[in-house]
């Protein structure tokens, strides 16, 4: 059964007594005082210029979308004013990465250096190396280091955590984020080597907060917002998340994989977090039973009461609802019918593509009998051309405290490091070796739900147990029977 | 105790993890964990989940860029402990969202939101992204903090939303439309499964450093990067070193992610591909892979006008040609790839045509084809 509110309270109130978490008070972990914080003006703002000319990215400037040049030319000016001894790197990192940044856009090229070795003691993840190539005219950026920090599932924050977070990021780095980088991680952007285990020490002992991956080892799982906020989640996307990071620190922090691994977490076939094509294991909820029918609801559509699909399609007058036209002819699997008064679904049919479900929300629920699909092997195109994630496991129940999920992820990490060539993802050993062979290594019984459609050539790999009286025969035998 | 730089190792903590994601759940949602009944867009940017237990949550959803300094935060946060009681959140695709659990709290956090702009006129944080438009762009480091890239990230970013600015703040598409930035082919952005994929691509096959190689890379990891074949041991002035056969060279760049000493960016060669009809999303269709159709196109700082205009004009087609639903790769498949071509005015060579693994597999095999111009 999916977790209610109380029991996650009581799950959350004992995993923080069991690490030792306090609560957060952004007062007694600030770095910075209130006039520290707020030392410049608007009228600063408009007058300040930067100490290189910037002429080309300050046309970045202009225009109604959110301006990351504005933004760091801000950091810069409340850099400039924070007195020495509240920095641990240069006050100049920001007008030094403009500056490097409008070198870039005249040579049109990038100016950082490939690469470096940098991180903190016992991890072989987390900490990216990043040097820069003109470190004589940039020396705020000379060196530059990327810090992956470990999200909270689904990107929930207090501001005293984020406080907290800004105050040890301005005090021992540049100032700069990426709220996320792709994977999902906090992303902390540059900051030199001596820093790196001071922000660690902060990290672990103010914040109960560690690093993310990176390199060949397990990245930072992640997962959609899940029950939090959303009434299609069939699992409990942040709680699997973060019981499948605590399960696997080890494989987080230090890398033995032939190349990276990600797990994705989505509660339902719209895949918010992209599962299906950016993870090697991807856990997406489904159901097994009926989708719920209020049929009133589904008249309050069809009268033009409710609208369409959330009301999301709002901007444009697209006439009136026509339930036939725009749900009943659409559904993939034609296992619906409405005959002006009563909507019937043939469960039994349905492929769950939640079509329906999102177009009358309010009508159509999801079903109740939940659990998830498990898909492997997505990946970017490096090397072998993208690959999406196949279907190998049609629904698993996904309760916890998650064994069955864990049993599988361990099989896998048994498999692929072993078998797996330098730098190739699970879905090119797949690719390699054959979805039979993974099968067999993660014990499951091949069914057709895992293929598009079955083989079109004949060429199978017959095992000799398959065959009676195996493989072993003679020539001479043979030719008793049949003259040369 | 502070961190003692003789004693690294002194009361060191490791392994424990991220924060327990639940006590950052503001109040509302805390409370309504798994019981939400239905949502509702009540306007761009505005969602309303409503509860079975009666309560609402009111979101407003704002557009950010990726790279967001303190400054930033630490304003989001003062917006956060004035209208939402100290909570926010961050979406997958780099928005953020801000909750209140009454309606009456929504207009003055709105008003608040829409007064923040920076001294060049910007939107600090622009309301939308929700629903049947288009959503902030998912992208990568670029120029700023890459030593992979082609092109830069943020700026080609913020050159196009803002020419798409209004399709951010409105829901006038046929359906969602996600566009998506990779500086180069490793594709950190993974953008091979979007409606429309901005792609940093190389042109030139990698220089070779003779005099480094074989002091800072593994020459026989070099040879085994090469997905082609192109690269193989050789001897350079009796020091080891690689060789590279050009004409095999598919500009992928993974020798030089494996090797330093073989660099191949370059301002003349690198350059932007575009892909198309990419989706995640189970709906109706199954996911698929963005197809490309455009090789290239410059590199054109500080605005790409090449690139905005032409992603441009392709959503501008889909918004007028597309069915109620459809997203991008769906309305193309229903109208034929040969008048996307042909609607959208892009030139098709012979540069589309797939040519690596499974190529075979996209050719057409049928004598099912529509006319278009030229034949």
């Amino acid at each position: 059964m999916p977790l209610t509110p109380e029991e996650l309270d009581k799950i959350a109130k004992e995993v923080a007594e069991e690490k030792g978490e306090k609560e957060l008070k952004y007062d007694k972990l600030r770095y910075f005082t209130d006039e520290e914080l707020k030392n410049y003006t608007d009228e600063d703002l408009k007058k300040f210029k930067i100490k290189h000319d910037i002429s080309m990215i300050e046309e970045l400037e202009k225009g109604p979308w959110t301006s990351f040049i504005s933004d760091i030319k801000r950091e810069a000016l409340h850099r400039s004013k924070l007195p020495e001894d509240k920095m641990m790197i240069s006050k100049e990192v920001c007008e030094d990465l403009l500056g490097q940044l409008e070198l870039s856009y005249h040579d049109k090229e990038t100016h950082w250096k490939h690469g470096g070795i940098v991180g903190v003691f016992g991890y072989g993840g987390g900490v990216i190396g990043r040097y820069s190539d003109v470190p004589d005219k940039f020396p705020g950026v000379a060196h530059f280091h990327t810090i992956r920090v470990n999200q909270p599932a689904s990107k929930f924050y207090t501001t005293d955590y984020l406080r907290t977070i800004c105050d040890l990021w301005e005090y021992r780095g540049s100032g700069l984020t990426n709220m996320h980088g792709s994977t999902g991680d906090i992303v902390f952007l540059g900051t030199t080597t001596e820093q790196l285990e001071p922000i660690f020490y902060d990290l672990t002992h103010d914040l109960t907060q560690d690093l993310g991956g990176s390199g060949s080892n397990l990245r930072t799982p992640s997962c959609c917002i899940g029950k939090a906020r959303c009434e299609y989640a069939m699992i409990d996307t942040q709680d699997m998340c973060y019981e499948m990071t605590m399960h696997y620190q080890d494989e987080l922090h230090r890398p033995a994989f032939p190349y990276k691994f990600k797990f994705k977490f989505s509660g339902c076939p719209n895949d918010c977090v992209a599962a299906i094509a950016r993870s090697d294991m991807a856990y997406i909820g489904t159901w097994k039973d009926d989708i719920r029918i209020d049929q009133e609801a589904v008249k309050a559509y069809v009268g033009g009461e409710l609208k369409r699909n959330a009301g999301d399609m709002a901007g444009r007058d697209w006439g009136p609802f026509d339930i036939k036209a725009e749900v009943i002819d659409l559904c993939p699997s034609q296992c619906m019918s409405w005959d002006g008064n009563k909507l019937t679904i043939d469960n039994k049919e349905c492929v769950r593509c939640m079509h329906c479900i999102n177009t009358m929300p309010r009508a159509l629920r999801v079903g109740t009998d939940t659990g998830c699909s498990i898909l492997f092997g997505s990946k970017a195109p490096i090397l072998e051309g993208a690959q999406l994630s196949l279907l190998t496991i049609p629904f698993m129940y996904a309760e916890r405290p998650y064994d069955n999920l864990k049993d599988l992820a361990d099989k896998v990490f048994e498999w692929w490091p072993e078998e797996g060539k330098n730098r190739e993802r699970l879905g090119e050993l797949i690719q390699r070796q054959g979805l039979r062979v993974f099968l067999e290594k993660i014990g499951v019984r091949a069914i057709p739900q895992m293929v598009k459609e079955p083989r079109s050539n004949p060429y199978i790999f017959w095992k000799e147990e398959d065959v009676p009286g195996g493989w072993k025969r003679t020539i001479a035998d043979y030719r008793k029977k049949h003259a040369r | 105790m502070p961190y003692d730089p003789e004693n690294p190792m002194k009361d060191r903590i490791t392994d424990i993890g991220p924060q327990h994601y639940e006590q950052f759940f503001p109040p509302v949602i805390k409370k309504n964990y798994g019981k939400w009944l239905y949502h509702e867009i009540i306007e761009p940017g505005v969602l309303m989940h409503k509860s079975e237990t009666g309560d609402e949550c009111y979101t407003v959803r704002v557009g950010g860029a990726r790279l967001m300094s303190i400054n930033l935060l630490r304003e989001a946060c003062e917006i956060a402990d004035k209208h939402c009681d100290g909570y926010l959140r961050w979406t997958t695709r780099n928005c953020v969202e801000f909750m209140v659990d009454d309606k009456s709290k929504l207009q003055p956090l709105m008003d608040d939101l829409k007064e923040r702009k920076f001294p060049g006129g910007s939107y600090k944080f622009p309301i939308g992204g929700t629903g049947a438009g288009v959503t902030n762009i998912v992208h990568t480091q670029g120029w700023v903090h890459c030593h992979t890239p082609a092109i830069d990230a943020s700026g080609v970013v913020k050159s196009v939303m803002d020419v798409l600015f209004e399709h951010f703040g409105s829901m006038k598409l046929p359906a969602k439309c996600r566009i998506a930035l990779a500086c180069c082919l490793n594709m950190c952005g993974a953008v091979h499964c979007s409606d429309i994929a901005i792609l940093g691509i190389h042109r030139k096959p990698p220089l070779i450093e003779h005099d480094l190689i074989g002091k800072i890379c593994e020459i026989p990891l070099a040879v085994a990067a090469c997905p082609t074949g192109a690269i193989a041991p050789a001897k350079h002035e009796d020091k080891k070193t690689v060789s590279v056969k050009s004409e095999r060279c598919m500009f992928c760049g993974n020798c030089y992610t494996m090797c330093p000493a073989m660099p191949l960016m370059d301002a003349e060669g690198d350059g932007i591909a575009i892909l198309v009809g990419g989706k995640i999303s189970n709906r109706i269709t199954a996911p698929k892979f963005s197809k490309l159709v455009i090789p290239y196109l410059p590199s054109e700082p500080p605005r790409w006008p090449t690139v905005v205009n032409t992603v441009k004009k392709i959503l501008d087609v889909y918004a007028s040609d597309a069915r109620k639903y459809e997203r991008v790769g769906e309305w193309i498949e229903r109208i034929s790839w040969e008048k996307f071509f042909e609607k959208t005015e892009i030139p098709f060579t012979e540069k589309s045509i797939d040519d690596y693994r499974l190529a075979y597999d996209t050719y057409r095999t049928s004598t099912q084809f529509k006319y278009t111009t030229g034949i």
